[in-house]
């Protein structure tokens, strides 16, 4: 029989001898191999490790630890895009040292550069070609120490993964030639890349190094962190964004294992020993909470109509008649949806603040709790840690100003709080609805002459970069801190200009205050903007009498747009499609200026049983240089899914008092009965640089399916989701 | 108010606790906080989303609405008892790997533990019937056609 208490006794021993670390708890992994963690888990409240080296100097980048182990150190997270395989093969690559034996730390603001937020697809563009060339430079000026050593030329020796290696087979390891010092020399703006014709791993599809740990069930993610002493809180939010907390039932406090009740305005929580005293606990102070009724959400029918009504208006005359084609295509508000809800940990120690998080901007979060609580800067300490997949601004940065609030009102403890499944549904900032409406004309070839869009958004990012009125605990307070607003339109106009030549091309757009909390969703704007293009060109080459593929490529000045296209074709060619199926087609270059993607669908509509089945979704890729192949295909598959769902699916539900889409019975999701098989081709282009890739499938992949749905029944469905407005809701 | 624990029985991937515990306490919690075991995720705390599944008797069921009460006469597997004695994964675990059939790896847990019930309980199942299998199961990451080939992969290598 195992004895749970002596394992928790010696955990809280070892914290008061020597400090924290989890691995002594996880099982069955190799204690040996520093787990992610392992590393998070350095129960530091120190907010800085050591002074942060320049970020113009490799050990900014690139460590040697002390058993010779070289860790890559990047202000990026891993959100489950695969960034750690990514760092692991471009610092590999260049040190000739195999990807899994690369240690990877991620964002931490005591340990790593601020490389601000992960979005927007960059962290291959930017942060891995920092590492690229930090390794590269690590790796010659290894060399240089070694020939100096040996008193030999430095073009003579290589690097193992053992160490600098000379002609005789001799081996000097990085400890040894380092002899204490790290790799505490500038980057060389003319640093020598290893020829990529010379290349063993990237461009291949190296294993991501955490999935065996994920299917071993060992700790990975900050919801598996257990801290010494560490207690469990949990929040109990108002019915709606701004009501007010008028009174509870004080005798909470005495419900078994409860703590604390942390009360401020409208900010509320509870805090237990146990996690399910917290739960308990919670339900109850939630069921006898008195709250004044906040502002009343609007009643809305139509997001084309509300868009148009409440927005800005649109200055120019009706659309030309003639030989002109007009649309209006509208999207509603989509959530995340992690399967995680958030999580943060926070301990406080009346001076420090450190936050363990799965933020995508720990700097930023960082500089916001400071912002919320008072405490400066250099006194909190931000720790990124794997969370459930975000997909954009979550609730991750509110759980993590959540989790300090408590830790401020309750010092000495580690404080674990666990949003609930109806926190991240009625809380998380969505992605905003939009209306998008089209016109154009073709002339007598049938080629597009004109062109003009008009898109209606609310902002696209309320991401907390210093304003605690980001976070919405901080809005909740007695003192509220103020919110300033969604800004106009934001990455509302992501992939708002078509890219194809077209003569003439008139885009504008208009704000619209919406009425729910918005913020950064994968590819924000672009998804609805390409949802509407591409359905629009659709519909163009319909009336132009062409082949909706032909007529994208007639449209098309750029090479690599006509190849993703060419390569489509051939996929799908030979593909039957019996009554009642269609294919539809779609293309997009991810933010004009990113990764080039063409997507097929083949769906099956059954209008009697009021069913869609995705049977079959294609993808072509071009992003450059590949890093990881399969890294691609699986962020492409997974885009084209994801997108499957918000299209066909997905709506936020309210009445004017609350969200009711509190659950995934009351915002349901694409589940294994609708799910297509997926084929993804990349092709690869090592002769250019890589190209941000994790959400270009959105766009196209909406499109292609509203297509399909066309070619398979007939009807054109413009407002999302399809399966309401086709089958009524 | 008191506190209302009592001292329960609970078997483990063959192993048997001692735990004094609340006994309306969902099976979810004490795995992981009593437990300390990683596997079994909380998603949705509504037996909506499958991210907290563990075998019970060979079936997959959801730990997070389930008292710790009603599984002291169970033989509970969690993912890390998948695994054979000299550390070996799991047919299924490894063809997740081999597929690499996961981005965040959030819901992995509940997919796994779904397939090796289904595969324990009809090994030959077809595409469909492997489908249902995982119907309670979501991703969002939409990694669900990779976790369809997985299936199918250890289904090969399991025969």
């Amino acid at each position: 029989m195992k004895n749970i208490a002596r394992r928790e006794f010696l955990l809280k021993s070892g914290y008061l001898s020597i400090g924290f670390s989890l691995l002594g708890c996880t099982q069955g992994s190799n204690a040996a191999t520093p787990t992610p963690l392992g590393e998070a888990a350095d129960f530091s409240l120190d907010p800085q490790m050591a002074p942060l080296p320049d970020g113009s100097r490799i050990d900014a980048w690139l460590q040697v630890l002390e058993n010779g182990q070289v860790r890559v150190l990047t202000g990026k997270m891993e959100l489950g895009q695969g960034l750690k395989v990514v760092m692991q093969q471009v610092a590999g690559e260049e040190l000739n040292i195999p990807p899994q034996r690369i240690d990877v730390l991620i964002a931490d603001t005591g340990r790593t550069q601020n490389e601000g937020v992960t979005a927007g697809s960059r962290s291959v563009e930017r942060s891995a070609m920092t590492v690229r060339r930090a390794a590269a430079a690590a790796r010659e000026y290894m060399k240089q120490l070694a020939a100096k050593k040996w008193e030999t030329d430095a073009d003579a020796l290589e690097l193992t993964p053992e160490g600098v290696k000379n002609n005789s087979g001799t081996i000097l390891s990085f400890t040894d030639l380092l002899a204490g010092q790290q790799l505490d020399t500038e980057i060389p703006q003319d640093v020598s890349l290893k020829p990529k014709d010379q290349y063993q791993w990237v461009g291949s599809p190296v294993p991501h190094p955490d999935l065996e740990k994920i299917v071993r069930g060992d700790a990975v993610y900050i919801q598996d962190m257990r801290l010494p002493e560490m207690v469990h809180a949990r929040l109990v939010r108002p019915p709606v964004y701004d009501a007010r907390l008028q009174s509870r039932d004080q005798a909470i406090e005495r419900m078994p294992g409860v703590l604390q009740i942390v009360e401020n305005g409208s900010f509320l929580a509870v805090i237990a020993e146990e996690e399910y005293q917290a739960v308990k606990a919670a339900d109850a102070l939630q069921k006898s909470a008195q709250w004044e009724s906040g502002t009343a959400l609007p009643e809305v029918r139509s997001w084309a109509d509300y868009m148009l009504e409440q927005g800005e208006k649109a200055n120019h005359p009706a659309p030309a008649s003639g030989n002109a084609h007009h649309a209006i295509y509208s999207k509603p508000y989509v959530m995340h949806g992690s399967i995680g809800p958030s999580c943060a940990i926070a301990v406080y120690d009346e001076e420090r603040l450190h936050i363990w998080s799965h933020s995508q901007g720990v700097y930023n979060l960082r500089a916001t709790v400071s912002d919320m609580t008072g405490i400066p800067e250099e006194s909190i300490r931000v720790t990124g840690v794997r969370g459930s997949g975000c997909y954009g601004h979550n609730g991750a940065d509110d759980v993590g100003g959540d989790a300090a609030l408590i830790a401020v009102a309750f010092p000495g403890r580690p404080v674990r709080l666990q949003w609930q499944r109806s926190d991240e549904h009625q809380w998380e900032p969505y992605g905003s609805a939009m209306r998008m409406e089209l016109s154009a004309s073709l002339d007598n070839s049938g080629r597009i002459n004109s062109w003009r869009y008009d898109l209606w958004s609310d902002g696209h990012s309320t991401r907390p970069r210093g304003n605690a009125g980001n976070l919405i605990g901080a809005r909740l307070l007695a003192e509220p801190a103020v919110f300033g607003g969604s800004g106009r339109v934001g990455g509302g106009t992501r992939n708002s200009e078509p890219y194809y030549r077209i003569p003439k091309v008139d885009v504008s757009d208009h704000h619209v205050a919406g009425p729910l909390r918005t913020s950064a969703l994968r590819s924000l704007g672009a998804y609805a903007n390409i949802f509407a293009i591409e359905s629009f060109m659709d519909e163009l080459a319909k009336k132009a009498g062409k082949d909706p593929l032909d007529f994208r490529i007639e449209h098309s000045d750029d090479e690599r747009s006509v190849a993703v296209l060419e390569a489509l074709r051939d996929l799908i060619k030979s593909e039957p499609a019996a009554a009642g199926e269609g294919l539809g087609i779609a293309f997009s270059r991810y933010k004009n200026s990113a990764s080039y993607c063409a997507v097929a669908a083949k769906v099956r509509v059954d209008l009697e049983q009021k069913k869609i089945r995705p049977l079959k979704m294609w993808a072509v890729l071009e992003a450059g240089e590949a890093i990881n192949t399969d890294g691609l295909k699986n962020q492409t598959e997974g885009g084209m899914i994801q997108s499957a769902s918000w299209t066909l699916k997905e709506e936020v539900k309210f009445d004017t008092q609350e969200i009711l889409s509190k659950n995934w019975t009351e915002y349901p999701i694409i589940r294994y009965d609708a799910i297509p098989e997926t084929e993804v081709v990349i092709i690869d282009r090592p002769d250019l640089p890589p190209l941000g890739a994790g959400e270009s499938a959105q766009g196209p992949a909406g499109a292609a399916i509203a297509n399909a749905v066309y070619a398979a029944c007939g009807k054109r469905v413009r407002e999302l989701p399809i399966e309401r407005y086709l089958f009524g809701s | 108010m008191q506190s209302s624990k009592t001292s329960l029985q609970l078997s483990v991937n063959g192993q048997q606790y001692t735990l004094d515990v609340d006994p309306e306490t969902p099976l979810l919690y004490v795995l992981r906080n009593q437990l300390q075991k990683n596997g079994p995720k909380y998603g949705c705390g509504y037996g909506q989303c499958g991210a907290c599944m563990v075998l019970l008797d060979n079936q997959a069921v959801m730990s997070c609405l389930l008292p710790v009460s009603a599984v002291t006469d169970k033989e509970i597997v969690t993912i890390d008892g998948l695994a054979a004695i000299d550390g070996s994964l799991h047919p299924i675990q490894q063809a997740f790997i081999d597929e690499q059939a996961a981005q965040c790896g959030y819901c992995t847990n509940g997919m796994i533990m779904a397939s090796v019930a289904l595969l324990t309980r009809s090994k030959d199942a077809g595409e469909e019937e492997i489908r249902q299998a995982l119907q309670t199961n979501l991703c969002r990451c939409g990694t669900q056609s990779r976790v369809l080939r997985a299936v199918k992969q250890a289904q090969e290598s399991m025969q």
